[in-house]
């Protein structure tokens, strides 16, 4: 039998007034299709105005509702308040992050990094655009394709004991983004992309914990785009060491 | 009310959560990955065991007794069987890894994960038998 309401114990962290944060509870009504950011909307709009939190679409593509339910990092908009009855649902931040406010992180780490891997498609030489469409088999698109589903939603960045530890860590979503294009047949960036991703702060501060894939809302797998880049980084540096120039 | 806010940049102070000393606890795949880790501690031993007896051999028969004796001492059986337990984990985690980071395809098609792992463990159990064939047997 499914009560009335849940309780929401929600992590609350006041900058102005407090050190730490705090843990505040609120009773929802436990409806069967309201998602945990469902509940925070109610708290908002009938309760708690005060209450900070990032959302935007409702429907897992905007990836701006990361939250520690539980203490699993979820996507709040898709993650059902029903699944948790009788209570009670905990809603922290991501951890791994600064908080700001509430259930508000800081996510310029992050932002900041994106770049460095150059995520987007590189060619040598652009052809013009009389020249039409760079085509692409269907073979081709799914090779990179379950990259391509990355929100940028940081729950990997969250679950990833390495980025916890070591904040230098470019981290699982960035490594796997880069693997988007590596593998794309449009793109001929792979060889600027090397530098960034072959540093130590790169695929070799991966241990392969594998928490990011279980993580990932969109089944990107960041641990397999990892495990894969770094064979093919071990096989590039042993064509370096061995090939004459020219033949690599 | 605590101690008074310290302002960054563009926020007031951001709360960081401390790592706590035990949070490889909270979670199984923490506690492989620590214990993963560790194993590396004892493949180094392996090595260093291994050094040791080709250096007993290569001074001759006595120091290779001698080297037979010590490795048959209580507690370096003990830490041989720990050690032995941590390399067989941590050959496990390599053999499981490899479906993530190998891509192999025949006939245009992927190769599913279990038959990329299946023929190395066929093979890890073979060269197995042959070494305890060659040690026990032989």
């Amino acid at each position: 039998m499914m009560g009335d309401t849940i309780t929401m114990q929600v992590s609350r962290y006041r900058p102005e007034q407090e050190a730490q944060p705090t843990v505040q509870e609120y009773q929802v009504p436990l409806r069967k299709y309201w998602a945990v950011l469902d509940g925070l909307n109610h708290i908002k709009d009938h309760q708690d105005g005060t209450l900070s939190y990032r959302w935007s679409c409702r429907m897992g593509i905007c990836g701006s509702c990361g939250m520690t339910v539980n203490g699993e990092p979820k996507l709040t908009c898709a993650t059902f308040l029903t699944d948790y009855d009788p209570g009670p649902v905990r809603v922290e931040p991501l951890s791994n992050f600064p908080v700001i406010k509430d259930l508000v992180v800081e996510i310029g780490d992050f932002l900041r990094k994106l770049p460095r891997v150059r995520p987007w498609i590189i060619r040598v030489e652009d052809k013009p655009v009389s020249e039409g469409e760079y085509l692409q088999t269907p073979e081709q698109l799914d090779e990179y394709k379950q990259f391509s589903m990355c929100i940028n939603c940081m729950l990997c960045y969250s679950a990833c004991p390495v980025y916890g530890l070591d904040p230098q860590f470019i981290g699982p979503a960035a490594i796997a983004l880069a693997q988007r294009y590596n593998l794309d047949s449009r793109d001929e960036g792979a060889a600027d992309r090397l530098d960034t991703l072959i540093h130590p702060d790169g695929i070799w501060g991966c241990t392969f914990v594998g928490e990011c894939t279980r993580a990932c809302p969109k089944d990107v797998d960041p641990a397999g785009a990892i495990q894969r880049y770094k064979l093919t980084a071990a096989i590039q540096s042993i064509k370096a060491l061995v090939l004459p120039r020219g033949t690599r | 009310m605590s101690a008074p806010p310290a302002y960054t940049e563009f926020h007031p102070r951001w709360y960081r959560a401390p790592v706590r000393t035990l949070w490889w606890l909270r979670r199984r795949s923490y506690f492989v990955f620590i214990l993963r880790e560790l194993s590396s501690v004892f493949v180094a031993w392996f090595v260093v065991f291994l050094l040791l007896l080709a250096h007993a051999v290569g001074r001759g028969d006595r120091e290779y007794q001698r080297f037979l004796r010590w490795a048959d001492d209580p507690w370096v059986i003990a830490i041989n069987v720990i050690a032995l337990l941590f390399v067989v984990f941590h050959a496990l985690t390599w053999f499981n890894l490899t479906p993530k980071a190998m891509v192999v395809r025949l006939r245009g098609t992927r190769v599913p994960p279990l038959g990329l792992t299946a023929p190395i463990y066929l093979i890890w159990a073979a060269v197995s038998a042959l070494v305890a064939w060659l040690v026990l047997g032989g």
